[in-house]
């Protein structure tokens, strides 16, 4: 027993030591990349000095985009959803597409360094401008606090330190390469930390894949028949264990056609609204850069989504089949480690000491947190150590490049739209830059301070964060480049009442504020949840902007004319105040 | 001249980003949501057809798609003398 204990130690040890290699090394390249491209002008502390290729772009967008939510929860979603969990795929994908086609081009031909930058001029408005940047906050905050959380949870399990301390570490690491290196400094890391998580992505995936089907390639194995020799199909074999165990059926999902349908559209046009997404375009030399860098992201972006999909089929046939009806005392090392988290619990409900694992929540015994699938997937598929390590570094790299973008924008709002264009225009360059880079300290505290006490209503919020960004700036934006007319008095009502729409749903239906308990989801409108809600809401900004443009006068001449300038793509020329 | 050319361009970008969308809004919502059920009746590999669009099928398509509007634009700046 003596001897096993020690065998186990070793085991453990190993990949505790491997992290610590790999996240060390990691780091170590993040901070020296900071030092060596760190911004010297507010010009590439907002826009990196918008000479950046269009692959760098690319991957810089990549890495930007794919949060610790894409990496660490999406597979694990998809995992229990099913089918469902298409409205994350197609959702977080499809939106690129509407930023390539309708967005991307046209704002780097305009040539600033912000969104609320776009919105104050095109709509000649002061009053424009405030909405905007508060909409840019509201957004970027929900979004960071979720990041932050991430990097807790990967600390704490991987190397096994308090989670509010790895909230710290990841704090300082993000301050250091943010506030020294602005856009530039974060676009160059961006571009390492999207080699890292890729790599820690596919790395596991091809290992199960072909331990589970024989094939290394993890999209196809998703469809393959299965290593067993049973000659069974991976989904039939998991459609047949879901419906045993009482579940939906893995391929059909459970979600209201309508619901799907709104969910995939928030998230998609509310990818296509992020203000951190949206101003790496600024970043590039040219028009067709922009339009050129958008299709790469989306083909990196898209190499780990399509393979979520399969390790999430994986992982759920692996996990039903390790546990369901196995005795208690039997099971893997990694179930009793997780356990100690508390992501996992069994409670032995009928004390005949096996795992019941089924639908229905009065007999079921088990409770896996799916946030864990992606981490526990390594060591639940037996891989090596260096492996289950490198996955942490990967969770680590997608939280800490997503919350350094989002950092960015956040003090961008506040120095250069807020300080520079409405309260002390005469600033000098220097002193925008320091301010730039103090808002920047203020935001890491305050997200820092979200990730170490997380108001019970941020988690859910995150997901929102999308609506959010779909109700408020997406219809402001493609109306200021698609329709001339479009006036200040249109668009400021639009974005108001699409927020605040969004928001008063929100906090009915997702955080039950208005009524002693949550309302059921009958009582939904048009059966949409909040998560899909944003397309009603976005809807709605629409139809106000335009109903409020017709009994009100044009914009100005010169705004007409901004408007003609920026549909044709050449002379883009540099960003510019 | 300039005003009328910067007209004609953007009728051409307009009908393009019209078109790829319409393909878009097909492959997402019409395949891998709305018709996935009818779909799913079709079995490719171990995959159901519908189910395949939406979780990999329409990702693909996106990637094409954001790549010919590239190559498209590309083009029609040529054309116009707005390349650079």
């Amino acid at each position: 027993m003596a001897m096993m204990n020690r065998l186990l130690l070793i085991a453990e040890m190993d990949v505790q030591t491997w992290t610590y290699i790999l996240v060390g090394i990691t780091f170590t390249l993040y901070i020296a990349i900071a030092i060596w491209s760190r911004a010297g002008s507010t010009k590439e502390f907002y826009v990196a000095g918008g000479g950046v290729s269009p692959l760098a772009n690319g991957m810089a967008t990549a890495a930007d985009w794919m949060s610790a939510a894409s990496f660490i929860s999406m597979a694990g979603i998809i995992s229990f959803a099913g089918y469902d969990g298409a409205v994350y795929l197609m959702g977080w994908t499809g939106g690129y597409v509407l930023l390539a086609l309708l967005l991307a081009p046209y704002l780097r031909k305009f040539g600033k360094f912000t969104v609320p930058d776009f919105i104050g001029d095109r709509y000649y408005s002061k009053t424009a401008r405030i909405v905007a940047v508060f909409c840019a906050l509201l957004v970027s905050f929900t979004y960071v606090a979720g990041q932050m959380r991430g990097v807790g949870i990967v600390f704490s399990r991987f190397l096994e330190v308090d989670i509010n301390a790895g909230v710290i570490i990841g704090m300082l690491i993000v301050l250091f390469y943010a506030v020294l290196g602005g856009m530039k400094g974060i676009t160059y890391t961006q571009v390492a930390q999207y080699c890292v998580l890729i790599f820690a992505f596919m790395v596991p995936a091809i290992f199960i894949s072909i331990q589970m089907t024989g094939n290394p390639i993890p999209q196809l194995g998703f469809g393959a028949e299965l290593n067993d020799g049973s000659g069974t199909y991976l989904l039939d074999k998991l459609d047949g264990l879901s419906t045993e165990l009482g579940f939906a059926e893995y391929t059909e999902g459970s979600k209201s056609t309508i619901d799907v349908f709104a969910i995939t559209l928030a998230l998609m046009v509310g990818t296509a609204g992020l203000p951190h997404v949206i101003v790496r375009f600024f970043t590039v030399k040219r028009v067709k850069d922009a339009r050129k860098s958008a299709g790469i992201a989306l083909l990196l972006i898209v190499i780990l989504y399509t393979t979520a999909p399969a390790v999430a089929a994986f992982a759920r046939t692996n996990m039903i089949e390790t546990v369901s009806n196995q005795p208690y005392s039997e099971v893997p090392e990694w179930f009793k480690k997780w356990e100690t988290t508390g992501l996992i619990t069994y409670n032995d409900k009928n004390n005949d000491g096996l795992i019941n694992y089924v639908a229905d929540a009065s007999n079921n015994e088990l409770i896996v947190d799916r946030d864990i699938m992606v981490l526990a997937n390594p060591e639940i598929a037996k891989l090596p150590n260096w492996v289950i390590a490198l996955v942490a570094a990967g969770g680590l790299a997608a939280a800490l490049s997503t919350a350094a973008g989002l950092l960015l924008v956040i003090s961008s709002s506040v120095s250069h739209d807020l300080i520079k264009k409405i309260i002390k225009p005469s600033i000098s360059e220097k002193s925008e830059l320091i301010a730039a880079r103090l808002s920047a300290v203020g935001a890491v505290c305050v997200a820092g301070y979200f990730g170490i006490n997380p108001p019970g209503f941020v988690a859910a919020v995150v997901a929102l964060a999308f609506g959010l960004a779909a109700a408020s700036f997406f219809p402001a934006i493609i109306l200021g480049i698609f329709y001339k007319r479009m006036n200040k008095e249109g668009a400021i009502a639009g974005m108001i009442v699409g927020i605040v729409t969004m928001l008063l749903y929100m906090m009915k239906y997702k955080l039950g504020w208005f009524d002693a308990v949550l309302p059921n989801k009958t009582e939904w409108w048009f059966g949409i949840s909040p998560e899909g809600f944003g397309t009603i809401a976005m809807m709605l900004n629409f139809i106000v902007s335009i109903i409020i443009m017709k009994f009100t006068k044009a914009p100005p001449q010169e705004v007409q004319a901004i408007v003609e300038d920026i549909r044709i793509p050449s002379g883009a020329g540099e960003a510019t105040h | 001249m300039k005003r009328t050319n910067a007209k004609a361009y953007w009728r051409e970008n307009i009908k393009y980003v019209s078109i790829l969308l319409v393909i878009w809004f097909l492959v997402s919502y019409g395949v891998g949501i709305l018709f996935k059920d009818q779909l799913n009746t079709i079995k490719i590999g171990g995959f159901k057809l519908g189910f395949w669009f939406a979780q990999q099928g329409s990702m693909y398509v996106f990637v094409i798609l954001i790549f010919v509007y590239v190559r498209l634009m590309n083009k029609l700046d040529k054309k116009y003398g707005y390349d650079e």
